[in-house]
C-alpha cells in the first residue's frame, strides 16, 4: 500500500461509512488522484465493497481518477464568467496547452480540469491554477499566465 | 437563571485578555473595547481586503508590498488580512487607519501603487484619485474633502446586517468580534430564554430561508422542536453550488464568528447537540478561517461542552462537499454526509422528523443563521419592520455580470431592482443597452427592463417568472445571446442531474439537444431541419412535464433557465431557428463570413488559416468563402490585415 493512503486510513482507524467522502478527499489532496490501489484499499478499511466506493467517488465532480499536473488548472465556468467569455477563455487554454478538459500535458506541467462555480464572479472570469487566483482573464492574459508559470518551473 | 450568574460576552473577553496580559488590569473596560473595536490607536493600522475574490485581483501581492514598506521604513503598523467589504470591481482595497484619524478606503490598490500611497497616507496628503472614501468615526479625525464610505452609491442604500462586519474587523479574531457585540445574543438566549421561546422568536420575525425555498424558519424549527429523539442535528448549508452566487464564501471569510453563533442559537432552539457545516471543497480560505474561528470560539467556551456554563452542549463538525450541486437539495445533502451518493429522495419524512441518520434534522442556509446575532440581538419587532409584507429582514444579492461596479449588497426587502443594478451598480458597463438580469442561478429565471420596477421579495419574483434563489444577479447587456445563456444553464443542469428520476435526467438531457440542434450550423440533411421547427413546441412542452413531474427541486425548477427566456425572449429563438442568425453574435456556428471584393488583395493569408478550406481563391485576385464549408471559427477575420471579412447581416 502507499505511504500517502495507509497514513489516511490509519487516521480513520475507526472510521464508518460517513468517514468515506472525507477520506477519500484526504487521499486525493495526498496523491493527487484516486488510484485503483486507493479504491480498493478503502473498500477493504471500510468493509465496502470497492464496486460501491467506484459508485460514490464517481458520483461527484471533485475526485479524479488520472494524476494532474503540478499545475492544475480550473477555469470557472460559471454564470458571470460565461457571460464574460469564459468559453474562449478555456478554448485558449486548449489551444495553448494542446490538451483539452480534464487532461494533462505530456510534460505533467498543467492540466485543466472545468469548475461549476469558484464564487469570485465579481471578477469573472477567473482561472484558479495551483491554488492562484487570476481574476479577469481573456485569451491575451492566458497565454501571459501560463508563460509565467512555464518560467517559474524553468528557474527552479 | 438571570441576574448574577449570567455570563455575559464581554466579560468572558475581559477575563481572557486579563489572565493573558495581567497589566490590562490597570486599563477601564471600556477603552479595551474601543481599541478592539479601532475606535482608538496606539499604532496605525494598515488593512487589506484579502477575500478569494481580492486575493485573485492581487491582494497577495499588495500585502508582500506593504510589509516591505513598513520595513524598510521601520514603521510600527499593525497589518490586518479583512474580509471582502463587498466591492469586488475596486479590488484590491487597503484601508489605512492613522491614530487619531478616520479609516481611509483605497481602491484598486495593486503592489505598484503600495509605495507612493502610503508615502501619501503618511504626509498626511491621500492621493485623492484613489480614494473611495472615509469610514464614520470621531469629528476630530475627519479627513477634510474626502467624501464618507457610507456616502458613496455602492453602500449608501445597502442595510448591512448579515454583512455588518465583513471587510471591516479581522475575521479570525474572536475579540473583535465580542468586542463588536458578538456572542451576546447567543448568551441571553442561552440565560433568558426556553428553546421553544428562540423558535417563537424566530416565527414572529418572519425570518425565512435564505437558500432559496423561503421557508419560514421559525416554524421548520418548530418541528424539529417538538420531535423527541434522543439525537437531533442541525446543518449548515454551505454548497453554494449556484454559479453566480458567492455571498456564503464571502460572510464565512469575512465573520466566520457570526455563522458559528447563529447556529449555536439554532441548535439551542431545536435541542441539537451536533451540528454540521456542509461546506464546498472550492472554497478552501473560507474553511481555513472556519476551523480558526471554531478553534478559539471553543477557547472561549462558546463551543463544545457546557457551554458558558449553562449546561448547553454544542459542537460543529466541518465536511467538505466534493462538487455536486444536487446536494444543495437538503435530503442529497444529507447522503452526502452519510457517505453516500448525493442522491435526493422523496419527502415526507421530512428532515425535521427523520433526516440525518435517521434522526431529526434542520437544515439552514448560511445566510439564514448569520441573520440569527442580529436578530435576536436588536429583537423580532426591529426585523420584521423591515421588508414588504410577505418577507422580512434584508437579502444579500452577488452582482455580478456586465455591470459597473460587481460585489455584494445588502438590500432591505422590497427593494427595486432597478435601483440595485442603476444606482448601486452603476449601470451597464461600457455605456450598452441592459438586456435581461439572470436572478437565481440555474433554478431561476430572467428579469427584463419591464419588470426591473418590482419590490423585490419572494413572491415578485416568483410572478415574474424568476426566483428568489440564493440571490445571485447576473445583468446581461445586448451582447448576450440569451438562446445561449439557456443553453449553458441546461448543460449545467443536464451534467448535475443526479439521475435518479426520470424526467430529469432524460428531459434536462432532450432540452439541451433541441437547443444544440437550433444553434448549430445548420445542415439540410437526415431529420434536422424538422427538430428545428419543432424546437420551440417541444421545448415548452418537455419543460412543463419536467416541472410537474420531478423528484426533487433541481428538476422542477431545471426548466426555468429556458421557460423564462422563451417567455421574454422569444423573437431571438425564433431568429435562430427560422433566420437561423443570432442576433447578438454569441452562437458561432451560426455566423457565416464574407469577403469584401473591393478590400480583398488576395494575399492568401485566410485561405491558409481556414481550417475546413472554405475559402477558395487565387493569389493576387479577391476570395471566395464557401458558405457550406464554413464553420464560422473566426479564424479567417482575426488574420486578415486589410479588414476584408466580415459577419454576414
Amino acid at each position: 500500500m502507499k505511504p500517502g493512503i495507509a497514513e489516511v486510513l490509519e487516521i480513520h482507524e475507526k472510521g464508518k461509512r460517513d468517514s468515506l467522502i472525507p477520506i477519500l478527499q484526504e487521499i486525493q489532496e495526498k496523491e493527487g488522484y484516486l488510484s485503483e490501489e486507493a479504491v480498493v484499499e478503502v473498500g477493504k478499511h471500510l468493509d465496502i465493497p470497492s464496486s460501491r466506493i467506484y459508485g460514490v467517488a464517481t458520483f461527484y465532480n471533485q475526485f479524479r481518477f488520472q494524476p494532474t499536473g503540478r499545475y492544475h488548472i480550473q477555469v470557472c465556468r460559471g454564470t458571470a464568467c460565461h457571460v464574460l467569455g469564459s468559453a474562449t477563455v478555456l478554448e485558449h487554454l486548449e489551444k495553448l496547452l494542446h490538451i483539452k478538459a480534464g487532461q494533462t500535458t505530456r510534460d505533467g506541467l498543467f492540466s485543466i480540469e472545468i469548475v461549476a462555480c469558484i464564487g469570485a464572479c465579481g471578477l469573472a472570469p477567473v482561472i484558479n491554477v495551483g491554488g492562484e487566483f487570476h481574476a479577469q482573464v481573456d485569451a491575451a492574459r492566458v497565454a501571459e499566465i501560463i508563460d509565467e508559470y512555464r518560467k517559474r518551473e524553468e528557474t527552479i | 437563571m438571570i441576574s448574577d450568574t449570567m455570563t455575559d460576552a464581554r466579560q468572558l473577553l475581559l477575563e481572557k485578555l486579563w489572565s493573558q496580559e495581567p497589566v490590562l488590569h490597570a486599563v477601564p473596560e471600556e477603552d479595551l473595547f474601543r481599541q478592539l473595536r479601532r475606535e482608538y490607536l496606539l499604532k496605525p493600522v494598515i488593512f487589506i481586503g484579502s477575500g478569494t475574490c481580492g486575493l485573485g485581483a492581487g491582494a497577495g501581492k499588495t500585502l508582500q508590498a506593504v510589509q516591505q514598506y513598513i520595513m524598510e521604513k521601520e514603521i510600527d503598523a499593525d497589518i490586518v488580512q479583512v474580509g471582502c467589504i463587498g466591492m469586488c470591481s475596486a479590488e484590491p482595497l487597503l484601508d489605512v487607519q492613522l491614530p487619531g484619524r478616520n479609516r481611509l478606503c483605497f481602491q484598486k490598490v495593486t503592489a505598484d501603487k503600495v509605495n507612493p500611497l502610503l508615502d501619501s497616507v503618511w504626509n498626511g496628503e491621500p492621493v485623492e484619485a484613489d480614494i473611495l472614501g472615509q469610514f464614520r468615526g470621531d469629528s476630530a479625525g475627519e479627513w477634510d474633502s474626502v467624501p464618507y464610505l457610507d456616502e458613496h452609491p455602492f453602500f449608501a442604500h445597502q442595510t448591512r446586517v448579515v454583512l455588518k462586519n465583513c471587510g471591516i474587523i479581522d475575521p479570525v479574531s474572536i475579540k473583535e468580534y465580542i468586542a463588536h457585540g458578538g456572542y451576546q445574543s447567543l448568551l441571553k438566549v442561552l440565560h433568558t430564554c426556553k428553546p421553544f421561546e428562540v423558535c417563537n422568536k424566530v416565527e414572529i420575525s418572519g425570518l425565512r430561508g435564505r437558500g432559496g425555498g423561503g421557508f419560514p424558519t421559525g416554524r421548520k424549527w418548530k418541528f424539529a422542536n417538538q420531535t423527541q429523539a434522543d439525537q437531533k442535528y442541525l446543518i449548515c448549508n454551505a454548497d453554494e453550488g449556484d454559479p453566480g452566487a458567492f455571498m456564503d464564501r464571502a460572510v464565512i471569510e469575512g465573520d466566520p464568528h457570526r455563522l458559528i453563533e447563529g447556529m449555536a442559537i439554532a441548535a439551542y432552539g431545536i435541542g441539537a447537540s451536533k451540528g454540521y457545516v456542509y461546506i464546498r471543497a472550492e472554497y478552501p480560505l473560507a474553511i481555513q478561517r472556519l476551523r480558526i474561528a471554531m478553534t478559539h470560539a471553543r477557547q472561549y467556551g462558546l463551543l463544545g461542552k457546557d457551554i458558558a456554563g449553562t449546561g448547553f452542549d454544542f459542537d460543529i463538525i466541518i465536511k467538505m462537499g466534493a462538487g455536486a450541486f444536487v446536494c444543495g437539495e437538503e435530503t442529497a445533502l444529507m447522503h452526502s454526509i452519510e457517505g453516500k451518493r448525493g442522491m435526493p429522495r422523496p419527502r415526507p419524512p421530512f428532515p425535521a422528523v427523520s433526516g440525518l441518520f435517521g434522526k431529526p434534522t434542520v437544515i439552514n442556509n448560511v445566510e439564514t443563521l448569520a441573520n440569527l446575532p442580529g436578530l435576536l440581538e436588536k429583537g423580532e419587532e426591529w426585523f420584521s419592520s423591515m421588508g414588504t409584507a410577505t418577507s422580512k429582514g434584508t437579502k444579500v444579492f452577488a452582482l455580478s455580470g456586465k455591470i459597473s461596479r460587481t460585489g455584494l449588497v445588502e438590500i432591505p426587502m422590497g427593494t427595486k431592482l432597478r435601483d440595485i443594478i442603476y444606482t448601486i451598480a452603476g449601470g451597464v458597463r461600457n455605456g450598452k443597452k441592459f438586456k435581461a438580469v439572470q436572478i437565481g442561478g440555474p433554478s431561476g429565471g430572467c428579469i427584463t427592463e419591464a419588470n426591473l420596477d418590482i419590490e423585490i421579495d419572494y413572491e415578485s419574483l416568483i410572478r415574474a417568472g424568476a426566483m428568489m434563489g440564493s440571490g445571485g444577479l447576473v445583468v446581461m447587456d445586448e451582447d448576450t445571446c440569451m438562446v445561449d445563456v439557456a443553453k449553458f444553464f441546461m448543460d449545467f443542469i443536464q451534467r448535475e442531474s443526479c439521475g435518479k428520476c426520470i424526467p430529469c435526467r432524460e428531459g434536462t438531457r432532450r432540452m439541451l439537444e433541441i437547443l444544440e440542434s437550433i444553434t448549430s450550423k445548420p445542415v439540410n440533411t437526415g431529420n434536422q431541419p424538422l427538430t428545428r421547427f419543432r424546437g420551440i413546441i417541444q421545448l415548452e412542452k418537455l419543460g412543463k412535464v419536467i416541472r410537474e413531474t420531478s423528484l426533487c427541486g433541481l428538476g422542477q425548477t431545471a426548466p426555468n433557465p429556458v421557460l423564462s427566456t422563451l417567455r421574454w425572449f422569444r423573437d431571438e429563438y425564433e431568429s435562430h431557428i427560422y433566420e437561423r442568425k443570432c442576433p447578438a453574435g454569441v452562437c458561432t456556428d451560426l455566423r457565416t463570413f464574407r469577403i469584401d471584393v473591393d478590400k480583398c488583395t488576395g494575399c492568401t493569408v485566410c485561405s491558409k488559416k481556414c481550417p475546413t478550406g472554405a475559402i477558395i481563391g487565387a493569389k493576387k485576385t479577391a476570395h471566395f468563402i464557401i458558405e457550406e464549408k464554413c464553420i464560422g471559427c473566426g479564424s479567417c477575420e482575426e488574420a486578415c490585415k486589410f479588414g476584408a471579412i466580415f459577419i454576414r447581416e
